[in-house]
């Protein structure tokens, strides 16, 4: 029997208020093993971790149980602590006195009990522990960034200049994502186009970065320093060599299809760049509308391409590489108010969401930078701005706030007074929230400054009514109702995940909440991290956001990425599973349930009465193996354990508590 | 104003008859604007819940306003938040109509030619809504 | 295509005209309406208050005496109230009990209750309605007005999309009628406030009928007769004068049926 020693900790109150800890610590110096117990009132400090130091040494500790806080909290200090007085760092184990007792009982006797109990499994456990050793790893030197919007390019050029190698993934023909689409921003009103483009420049021209355009990640296999990503590079039908970008192919087409960057409010080519700034700036045909690709004739764009640059026959490409690191910063979607009927919505073409009237303000926009009513070519008079359309709306929409809509509203209705300075702007608003540096002031400006009408209520309904719109609405603060005549009304629609997000994450191998937003590892500590290592995340994909937060964000997912690459060697898993191979019959259950692909046959020779027999057996790659343990539960001779948590410590800790 | 006393008990009786919570309401008004008959409200519907979510449950109880919603379930329909406005007036109806504090429909103030051309439904369920 | 019909009291008096139009119809398009023997009122109110169980006693009883055959009114209010009545059978469990043990019948909320006009399109189909109609109301320019009973709680009702609706207009497309939309279609007429607040019923009403006569309707519809009545007093007193029928009447027309007073008089008659 292994020498073992128990310690306490009180947690302050958070342990000792609920546990008696001296009984705790009388009944656990009569567990099988226990040579030494002691408690302390914060055992994670210094003098905690001495108190076990010392301990291992003068009473010759084999094994070490302390009773703490959760795992996830501090089982890594005391495996440090119990490394530095010399033990295997795995001949650690924690019962989690806090949150499993403390924390979730209030009766004293009960949880003390119930402390007892936990100690006990612990103890047994620990007994039949046994030195790991984690692997070291490879990492590969290279990053991945998916989505190429202002949060992708952020990420990517931090990487980059700090020395590594990265490829963007962009599924649309170019980056730029969202940030691309607005006209200016708050709350300085810059020029959007004028400091994004810049930075997509720098990232088209940078020496360590590779932008894939057109193209998606199909599968991500592999784990931290060594993700195995297979990428699909769409076939543009252009040869980006040749291609000189001079449009000619475009001005020729002859189909016209809805634009994608113009919210489908203007047209677009078959062959198309999707904005005039776009990187790179090389076409595209899109299939489903070409008419070569549709009816097999035309080929205008061919024959005009002074270079030669159009390729019918260009095929999908499928790049396989691996990474170390992979940032995923595939932004946002606008919901699409449809579902809001009173709003009229898709019934009314003055109705728009806000992404769609941002574009009224761009000189290469829809009506070429004029605010017009599309019913007519007139400008507007009065807008209606309705705010949270599907935030804060849990009967139809999202539970939560999204966040921007506040400022982008004030935005667009400063630079409606600029565009038309006779127009009034009406905004009907639950809450005005501009929690930003620099956020109120300008609110206000919009207010004060540019006569922006703010009205605390929401719009009951509006009523295409004539060539007008009929807004029916509430001013709470004055207890009124009150219907202005609206020529244009203006939906600050939730900002949304992308409809694809759930999906996307399933292949990337990461999980999200509820509204498809990908989680991160921790909601204050870890906010870029996801529950996979080496995968981060960074701009609205997370959570709506706005520029400066996608920013700081794809920064901080970047020093994460770099801190990565920048390691020698990582530490793989230590508890990994291991076969015995005498008792495996090769079934290969456990192959076919390991989501690592870690698993795998392999032929053995074996001597049985003088003859030499081959047979199947699985093995684990103790590189690719998490410990998830699925192959445990599969096996059914027993003949896979997962190491640190073998069927038999398992049974300990049941018969402890149970016997 | 005052606090009715045991306001907190009408409330409770509210949440669990009608199932709406007047604590779940972010007071964005959407219900008064959608409200087809606000305009003869002396409290538009979101300042009915408004005056629950204070406990002044009695000057709730005195409002007009429940008595004038006709139950068109405009409010409901658009309301964020899952409420179901209809059923807290019909509970602040209730509460004063079992208190018998007065009924609010007199069938001697109906002209005969109302009598004459109202539909019987709605006659049967003026009666049933405004009387006890 | 067979089915229990609930008529309930009004379209058996002031809306006469609804019953003998929508069963003349009926005959013509083979859909058999079967009158419950026995019926009772529908309930008049739904209690929105779930522990009114006394309120839920008539409808339920109803319900169970159509024993889980499809069950079809035309009066919007019957309908609505119908129609919730079995949404808290199949809910609420509690209520049920009592229900059901104080009537002693057997009622679990099984069967569909259905509006004529749902017969009409999930049913008999409004194409095949189409081509039935023998004489169309080609130029008749018509506009649908839809209340709130039939709409609204659009979870319970499922009868259309409670914002924009298009049962009533695609009805009248088969009719051959040309349909004229009004936004203020789904907004409330103003109920009993006729009666007791009749000024904000007349202002409700005024809003509905100038919208319709804007967008260059001739004639309502309706399936509803607190609405109809609404529409027409209240808007007679504010000086509009758009004919309001309702929606079975159009169907007698264009269906040429023979023995309504409709039709014998060469038009439809309003009220």
């Amino acid at each position: 029997m292994p020498r073992v020693g128990v310690f306490i900790c009180w947690c302050g109150t958070n342990i000792a208020g609920t546990v008696d800890i001296e009984t705790v610590v009388e009944t656990a110096r009569n567990f099988p093993g226990v040579v030494h117990t002691a408690d302390y009132r914060y055992l994670c400090s210094e003098i905690g971790q001495d108190l076990i130091k010392e301990a291992i040494k003068n009473e010759k500790l084999e094994q070490v149980v302390v009773g703490t806080c959760s795992p996830r909290m501090h089982e890594s200090t005391f495996r440090k602590a119990v490394a530095e007085a010399g033990l295997n760092p795995f001949l650690l184990e924690v019962a989690n006195l806090r949150e499993h007792c403390s924390w979730v009982h209030q009766d004293k006797t009960e949880a003390t009990a119930k402390a007892i109990a936990l100690l006990r499994a612990a103890a047994a456990k620990a007994v039949l522990n046994a030195p790991l050793i984690a692997p070291r790893l490879d990492v590969e030197k290279r990053a991945l960034v998916i989505g190429g919007g202002i949060a992708g390019i952020q990420a990517a050029l931090d990487i980059a200049e700090a020395g590594y190698p990265v490829d963007v993934v962009e599924r649309e023909p170019s980056i730029g994502g969202r940030m691309a689409q607005l006209e200016k921003t708050f709350p300085t009103l810059d020029c959007a186009a004028c400091i994004l483009t810049p930075k997509m420049v720098e990232a088209a021209q940078h020496p360590q970065i590779n932008l894939l355009t057109y193209s998606e990640v199909e599968e991500v296999k592999g784990f931290v320093g060594q993700f195995d990503v297979k990428i699909r590079q769409k076939a543009r039908a252009i040869d980006a060599t040749k291609c000189t970008g001079c449009g000619v192919c475009y001005e020729k087409c002859p189909t016209k299809t809805e634009s994608e960057f113009e919210m489908g409010l203007a047209k677009r080519k078959a062959i198309y760049v999707p904005f005039p700034q776009a990187v790179p700036n090389v076409p595209v045909i899109d299939r489903d509308n070409c008419l070569y690709f549709r009816k097999g004739r035309c080929r205008i764009c061919e024959k005009e391409c002074p270079p030669q640059a159009v390729y019918f026959e260009q095929q999908d490409q499928i790049l396989e590489r691996r990474y170390g690191a992979i940032v995923v910063a595939t932004g946002f979607d606008q919901l699409n108010p449809v579902e809001y009927g009173e709003y009229a919505y898709g019934q009314h073409p003055d109705v728009l969401t806000s992404l769609e009237f941002e574009r009224f303000f761009n000189a290469a926009g829809p009506t070429g930078g004029k605010v017009v009513r599309l019913s007519d070519g007139k400008p507007p008079r009065n807008v209606v701005f309705i705010q949270c359309v599907g935030s804060r709306d849990k009967a139809r929409g999202m539970n939560y706030c999204s966040k921007i809509c506040c400022m982008f509203t004030a935005k667009q209705a400063i630079l409606l007074k600029e565009k038309v300075p006779e127009a009034r702007s009406y905004v009907f608003y639950i809450d005005v929230r501009t929690a930003g540096k620099g956020y109120e002031e300008f609110q206000r400006r919009a207010a004060e400054q540019y006569g922006v009408a703010y009205l605390r209520g929401q719009v009951g309904k509006v009523f295409p009514d004539g060539d007008r719109l009929t807004v029916k609405g509430v001013d709470s603060l004055s207890g009124k109702t009150i219907e202005i005549q609206a020529d244009m009304v203006v939906l600050a629609a939730a900002s949304v995940a992308r409809g694809d997000a759930a999906q996307v994450g399933r292949v990337i191998g990461i999980n999200s909440d509820q509204y498809h937003f990908f989680n991160e590892a921790h909601p204050k500590l870890k906010p870029v991290e996801t529950h996979t290592a080496g995968i981060f995340i960074a701009g609205a994909c997370q959570a709506p956001k706005d520029i400066p937060d996608s920013v700081a964000q794809a920064s901080a997912a970047a020093v994460k990425a770099v801190g990565l690459l920048a390691k020698e060697k990582l530490q793989g898993e230590a508890c990994t599973a291991r076969v015995d191979q005498s008792g495996c019959s090769g079934c290969l259950y456990c192959e076919a349930v390991c989501p690592y692909g870690a698993i795998s046959a392999v032929q053995i020779e074996e001597h049985f009465r003088g003859e030499k027999l081959t047979r199947i057996v699985a093995e684990v790659n103790a590189a690719l193996c998490q410990g998830c343990g699925s192959c445990t539960v599969a096996c059914r001779s027993g003949s896979i354990n997962l190491q640190g948590y073998t069927n038999a410590q398992i049974l300990a800790e049941v018969d402890a508590i149970c016997l | 104003m005052k606090q009715t006393e045991n306001h907190s008990r009408f409330i409770e009786e509210m949440k669990e008859r009608s199932g709406q919570d007047p604590a779940c309401c972010l007071q964005c008004a959407k219900c008064s604007a959608a409200c087809p008959v606000s305009a003869v409200m002396d409290l538009l519907p979101h300042q009915v819940i408004r005056y629950l979510q204070l406990g002044f449950t009695d000057e709730a109880c005195k409002s007009k306003t429940p008595w004038v919603c006709a139950s068109c379930f405009t409010c409901a329909a658009r309301c964020p938040r899952d409420l179901d406005l209809a059923r807290m007036m019909e509970g602040i109806r209730l509460v004063a109509l079992r208190r018998r504090e007065g009924n609010r429909l007199n069938p001697g103030e109906l002209t005969p030619e109302q009598l004459k051309q109202l539909p019987q439904q709605a006659l049967v369920s003026g009666f049933r809504k405004y009387t006890k | 295509m067979r089915y229990r019909y609930f008529p309930g009291c009004t379209v058996k008096d002031q809306a006469k005209n609804m019953e003998e139009t929508t069963l003349a119809a009926a005959a013509v398009l083979g859909i058999e309406l079967e009158e419950i023997p026995e019926w009772q009122c529908c309930g008049a109110v739904f209690p929105l208050y779930e522990d009114e169980v006394i309120t839920l006693l008539s409808p339920v009883r109803t319900l169970a005496k159509a024993a889980g055959d499809p069950v079809v009114s035309l009066c919007a209010a019957c309908h609505h109230i119908l129609k919730r009545a079995q949404e808290v059978m199949q809910r609420n469990a509690e209520a049920r009990r009592k229900a059901t043990d104080f009537l002693e019948v057997e009622y679990d909320g099984q069967g569909r209750v259905l509006h004529f006009l749902e017969v009409l399109r999930d049913d008999y189909g409004f194409a095949r309605l189409g081509q039935t109609v023998k004489k169309p109301l080609a130029g008749r320019k018509v506009a649908a007005y839809y209340g709130c009973l039939l709409l609204r709680p659009s979870k319970v009702m499922q009868f259309d999309d409670p914002e924009n609706p298009s049962i009533m207009e695609e009805f009248l497309k088969a009719l051959g009628a040309e349909v004229v939309t009004t936004p203020y279609r789904t907004e409330c007429c103003g109920a009993y406030l006729s009666v007791t607040q009749k000024q904000v019923a007349e202002d409700t009403v005024a809003k509905i009928l100038n919208s319709a006569e804007r967008a260059g309707a001739e004639v309502i519809i309706t399936a509803c007769p607190l609405c109809r009545y609404n529409l027409e007093n209240c808007g007679r007193t504010a000086g509009k004068r758009m004919p309001v029928y309702y929606f079975s009447e159009l169907l007698a027309e264009a269906l040429a049926v023979a023995g309504t007073a409709a039709v014998e008089a060469g038009e439809v008659r309003p009220g």
